[in-house]
């Protein structure tokens, strides 16, 4: 070996351990930069919740106790309240898929300038408060109101419609609220479907029924997958709609654990609720996250 | 050019007639008259630049753009004012447009399904599909494992697998690599022989073109411009637009006066009659060129020029010449003669040499 190549060898050594250092700096550098988030995931979500679920497992005097649990368990208002929360989101996302999915069809095969239009009809309630829509479906849902008053005076009904005050009038207003949800996800996936799948669907004897069924519902899964999922978990949390509009008939769990922060001394009760609220809506997830993999996987 | 089938022989494949197809966007004429007429079990491709009304054509062949006026018949069927779906029509798409929730036999299968075919004979016939293909086995594969020659020859499957009454192919080797590009050309031409399918195919790939049709009808703005076989197309090209698109070629202007042709002053020698046009384009062929540093002997009409440039593309050597007239040619030296003939080098005289056979006018294209 001439010392020519000994001295090559030896710089490329050399530059290996320095590269190893740059590398090492660097992702050192790109952790430091991510720090910030983690931080503020880690005191303004993990604590927290973990704070919760401390809280939920102790009475008051500080000692370890099930009870708030097998209150949950053991009170039949409880169980109806959770059903409640859970069958009214569900029949929410429902509604929301039927109205959503040709909303968000017609505005991806829309033109620029028209779904530029319409989507600002999703938009514009979007940006408005909750609080202002709640109310306002008050004013319009009510006996005497704008819906009512028209569909009497066109001679449709005789009597006016119980519309607000009940769960008719708390689903029309979350649905209002929660639309958006559900569109605007499943916009961004209709629009990234290549229209030539559905040329070729065509192409090879597809009728445009098929070929929606067999081909575009399937390539549209991903975003209304996410769109529903969204709907669903933000329905389960909602306290004003139902507050407002069901009159007192329909309670969320959301109600029921601000009446338990004001009617028991400690935290512990509102506690236990929130965190079955959280379990059952993971193991829910986690459920339907299976349940679409397998038919995913059926699917091919 | 005859290639027989069986499919021909038993009467499967049709004609295709297109008759006065015109398509307008606004004031643009996409399509411009156009009539084609397609023989049973023939091989066409629609060649022409971007913007030449080549795609237009194939989908409102296929029924994906309605005319503004015209006919297109399949065998005796009149196809023009049917939907998609029901033009039973084969298509291979430029990305393949294979399902990406479907698994490969479920890709093939799809159409079968839609004409309802028992499970066990759509299993059977995908199979037979893939074969075909040469990809058999391949069938569970999901669609974003396959490469993109795979794709390309899983949707030509899909598109044959129904057995439609033609087949078309928008594109069908854009998105491969040349390599591959080249031996699929070989490859679909060796299964349109097996199958015998009228075929029509759209590129803007010259070559692609003159490998695989049997005929090809070059468009140009909305107008068919030629419709040839590959030979003629290239020996015998109508105008300048279609000799400068098919090929390499070079122009330089004549005068014709009175059945004499000149260069400038010197005289071209024809091998058949001259045009009537007082001005035209004389088409010289790189390859078709015969380079000396010496006068050339015989009966060929000769040119005087310079090197200017000399580039090795391996194959050959391409030089850039320019005339005594001022005018650039390219001439081609093949490999196999670079050791033992004559190699100019740049800036040394030269002459060129095209037998009357070789020299060919064209007529100025129409602004």
């Amino acid at each position: 070996m001439t010392a020519a190549n000994i001295w090559a060898k030896d710089v490329a050594l050399l530059n290996g351990a320095e590269l190893d250092r740059d590398q090492r700096r660097e992702g050192r550098q790109l952790f430091m930069l991510c720090s910030p988030g983690i931080l503020l995931a880690f005191f303004l979500l993990c604590l927290p919740i973990g704070w919760l679920f401390w809280f939920s497992f102790v009475d008051a005097n500080g000692s370890p106790t099930l009870e708030h649990y097998s209150r949950i368990w053991n009170e039949g208002a409880y169980v109806q309240i959770f059903l409640v929360t859970f069958e009214t989101s569900l029949l929410v996302t429902a509604i929301c898929i039927l109205l959503g999915y040709p909303l968000a069809y017609c505005l991806s095969q829309m033109s620029q300038k028209w779904s530029g239009i319409v989507m600002l009809g999703v938009l514009v309630p979007f940006w408005t408060s909750l609080l202002v829509r709640t109310y306002a479906w008050l004013v319009l849902l009510q006996r005497k109101g704008v819906v009512n008053n028209l569909l009497v005076d066109s001679g449709l009904i005789n009597q006016p419609l119980p519309l607000v005050n009940n769960l008719t009038g708390t689903i029309i207003g979350m649905v209002h609220i929660m639309i958006p949800f559900l569109v605007l996800p499943l916009y961004a996936s209709m629009k990234s479907i290549d229209g030539t799948y559905l040329r070729a669907a065509a192409n090879l004897g597809a009728s445009p029924t098929r070929a929606f069924w067999q081909v575009y519902l399937p390539l549209s899964l991903p975003g209304l997958v996410a769109g529903t999922v969204l709907t669903f978990i933000l329905c389960l949390g909602f306290y004003i709609t139902p507050a407002v509009l069901g009159g007192g008939r329909v309670q969320f769990i959301a109600q029921r654990i601000q009446t338990s922060v004001s009617l028991y001394p400690t935290w512990g009760p509102a506690s236990a609720l929130g965190v079955v609220l959280l379990v059952l809506t993971l193991a829910i997830l986690l459920v339907s996250q299976l349940a679409l993999n397998r038919w995913r996987r059926r699917l091919g | 050019m005859t290639r027989q089938s069986d499919a021909r022989s038993s009467g499967r494949a049709l004609p295709v007639t297109i008759r006065n197809i015109v398509k307008l966007y606004g004031p643009v004429r996409a399509l411009d008259d156009v009539s084609l007429s397609v023989t049973e079990g023939e091989f066409v491709t629609l060649l022409g630049p971007s913007g030449s009304g080549k795609t237009t054509l194939l989908m409102t062949i296929a029924g994906f753009a309605r005319p503004s006026g015209g006919s297109i018949a399949i065998g005796e069927t009149e196809v023009v004012r049917l939907p998609p779906h029901k033009r039973d029509i084969g298509m291979v798409f430029q990305n393949y447009a294979l399902f990406p929730h479907m698994s490969v036999a479920e890709n093939i299968g799809y159409p079968l399904r839609l004409r309802k075919m028992p499970k066990a004979e759509i299993a059977g016939r995908a199979e037979h599909a893939l074969e075909l293909v040469q990809l058999q086995g391949y069938g569970e594969r999901r669609v974003d494992q396959l490469s993109g020659g795979q794709r390309q020859r899983i949707a030509l499957a899909r598109a044959i697998v129904f057995e439609p009454r033609i087949l078309l192919m928008d594109e069908p080797l854009s998105a491969l690599d040349k390599q591959l590009r080249e031996r699929m050309q070989i490859e679909i031409r060796r299964l349109h022989d097996r199958l015998g399918m009228t075929t029509i195919a759209v590129t803007h790939d010259q070559r692609e073109a003159l490998t695989m049709s049997d005929r090809v009808a070059v468009l140009h703005r909305g107008r068919l411009v030629q419709f040839d076989e590959p030979r003629q197309l290239y020996e015998r090209p109508v105008n300048r637009f279609v000799a400068d698109f098919i090929g390499e070629s070079s122009f330089i202007p004549v005068t014709v006066d009175r059945g004499v042709v000149r260069y400038g002053e010197m005289m071209v020698n024809l091998a058949g009659p001259a045009p009537l046009a007082s001005v035209a384009q004389l088409l010289m062929r790189p390859e078709k060129l015969i380079i000396s540093g010496r006068p050339l002997e015989g009966n060929i009409n000769r040119f005087d020029g310079m090197v200017q440039d000399a580039m090795f593309q391996g194959e050959s050597v391409l030089l850039t010449v320019v005339l005594t007239g001022g005018h650039e040619v390219h001439a081609r030296i093949p490999n196999r003669q670079l050791d033992c003939r004559f190699l100019p080098s740049v800036g040394s005289a030269i002459q060129l040499g095209l037998s009357a056979e070789d020299t060919l006018l064209v007529p100025e294209d129409a602004a």
